[in-house]
């Protein structure tokens, strides 16, 4: 799924290389900004500032040319959905007059304000936005990567290949088996994300092997999102067939077919451990990951990196605000912020000294069952940082059919926000 | 009595926070797009927004905020806003093309 080299690409990269160097002499912009990832960040930031400011040149870099939601992706391992129905193409973004180019950015130069491709080639930027996900943290596993190469363990926290490998282990394993699914703890990406898999993989088991078991290893103590909702689904739905410990890390898979904790080893069939994770790697190369060299520090009216000026940071890459998760929906408002404030500060003006933003993040705890948290987010100048709106947000009363058909319309309709296809 | 009008501005500028931004509308609208549709032009379930009357989007948003109309989250999001960001959040959207 990532770089692959062909000619066809490699065509449109020549095409896009002679767009930029035709648009820096006949066409003077404004500014040209690059944005490096097209996930629910960097293709929303990508897509609003060519909306609010056409004078501004905007060049996006992807490794992959076809985007595979994170989100919804836990259906295609309760087998509900296809990895089909969760991916959609760039074509939307051209029309919008971004640029994009599939390549992986290697390297930042924050001096000369250039982006390094893997290909060769360089492109000039007058502002830089980053939005490059995560990374993992493999090393604080002992051996996970040899495990990962020799198809032992899988992650599936980025969605594509390891997805649908793991539908395939979870397909070919016997009834009677046991699926571990072991968390880092926070921050991670998609706090519920874990616990809805956990969901989807024991309703796949109680209807195709109903001897089976998940059983979810939890390095924090507890639930990290939507308790409450996620253990009444258990109780109610899963009794039996899904088992949670909190507090229990894994530390090694050295081992085959077992995942090891601080204290014991625990048996599975099929080994599913989310790494504890950080800031893609473009992040820490450009040297924004200021926060412990694991996350970025950004200014939220502008999301400009609080370490390197002239580069802006986006989506789970951040050091999150207080009470702000790292979902898609809260990238995409991120994008927002950010793309507001490139147009203002490009056109002389001051950025918004005020931003707000929303997060909505749906989570199915069965086929057709769901449960949702919203919360608002407003600057607050005090604590110079994002926070929470006190008395708004809030859960679903109780896991519920119509917010299924409210996931699936959340879907569609950011998917299209970013810019992106069918 | 410069140094009282000073520090008076000093006082209030913060304060008028968006009523300053020329832009503020558009961008508190953008974060309904990630549901209602970049615009308001939604295609799914979720109302869309473009083109609907001020005065009826924020009549809207207060019965949610007032949980006097039903809904599955609006309102849980209604209670984040002031009157004033939504009467923005509404002319934007009634400004818009359906």
């Amino acid at each position: 799924m990532r770089s692959r080299f062909s000619r066809r690409d490699f065509l449109k990269f020549s095409a896009a290389s002679a767009a930029l160097a035709a648009a820096g002499c006949a066409t003077p912009s404004k500014a040209r900004v690059v944005v490096v990832g097209g996930g629910y960040g960097g293709a929303t930031a990508a897509k609003y500032l060519r909306m609010w400011d056409p004078a501004i040149e905007v060049v996006m870099v992807e490794r992959s040319d076809v985007f595979t939601s994170c989100p919804m992706s836990n259906l295609v391992l309760g087998g509900t959905r296809r990895i089909e129905e969760v991916r959609r193409r760039y074509d939307g973004l051209r029309a919008f007059g971004v640029q994009t180019v599939f390549d992986e950015a290697t390297a930042v130069d924050p001096a000369k304000k250039i982006v390094r491709l893997a290909r060769g080639g360089d492109l000039a930027y007058d502002r830089l936005i980053l939005s490059p996900g995560i990374d993992f943290q493999f090393g604080e596993i002992r051996g996970y990567e040899e495990a990962m190469r020799a198809g032992r363990v899988l992650h599936a926290w980025t969605a594509g290949a390891q997805t649908i490998e793991l539908r395939r282990q979870l397909e070919q394993m016997r009834d009677g088996g046991v699926c571990v699914i072991s968390i880092p703890l926070v921050p991670y990406r998609c706090p519920p994300g874990p616990y809805e898999r956990a969901c989807q993989i024991a309703s796949y088991f109680k209807k195709a092997k109903p001897r089976s078991k998940v059983l979810v290893l939890d390095a924090n103590p507890d639930v990290t999102s939507k308790t409450g909702l996620f253990k009444r689904a258990w109780e109610d739905l899963y009794k039996g067939i899904l088992e949670y410990r909190g507090s229990a890390r894994a530390v090694s898979v050295e081992k085959p077919g077992i995942v090891s904790l601080e204290v014991e080893d625990v048996k599975a069939d099929v080994l599913n451990v989310v790494p504890p994770q950080r800031a893609g790697e473009i992040a820490i190369r450009a040297g924004v990951a200021d926060a412990g060299g694991r996350w970025c520090n950004v200014d939220w009216r502008t999301m400009e990196s609080r370490a390197v000026k002239g580069i802006h940071v986006l989506g789970d890459a951040t050091l999150s605000a207080p009470g702000m998760p790292k979902s898609g929906s809260m990238a995409n408002q991120h994008a927002k912020i950010c793309a507001a404030a490139i147009v203002a500060l490009v056109n002389g003006q001051s950025p918004d000294p005020d931003p707000k933003i929303v997060n909505t993040c749906y989570s199915f705890v069965s086929d057709t069952e769901v449960i949702r948290v919203s919360s608002v987010h407003q600057w607050d100048a005090t604590q110079n940082t994002l926070v929470p709106v006190k008395g708004a947000g809030g859960l679903s009363a109780a896991r519920n059919e119509l917010e299924n058909r409210y996931a699936w319309a959340w879907a569609n309709a950011i998917w299209e926000d970013m810019g992106l296809r069918g | 009595m410069r140094t009282i009008v000073f520090c008076a501005a000093l006082v209030l500028a913060p304060l008028l926070g968006h009523a300053q931004d020329p832009n503020a509308g558009r961008n508190l609208a953008a974060s309904c797009a990630m549901c209602h549709g970049t615009d308001g032009r939604a295609t799914g379930a979720f109302e869309p927004l473009a083109g609907m009357r001020a005065d009826d989007m924020v009549r809207k948003l207060k019965e949610f905020r007032d949980d006097k109309r039903p809904a599955t989250v609006m309102h849980q999001i209604a209670k984040g806003y002031t009157e004033r960001q939504m009467e923005l959040i509404a002319a934007y959207f009634a400004a818009q093309k359906r």
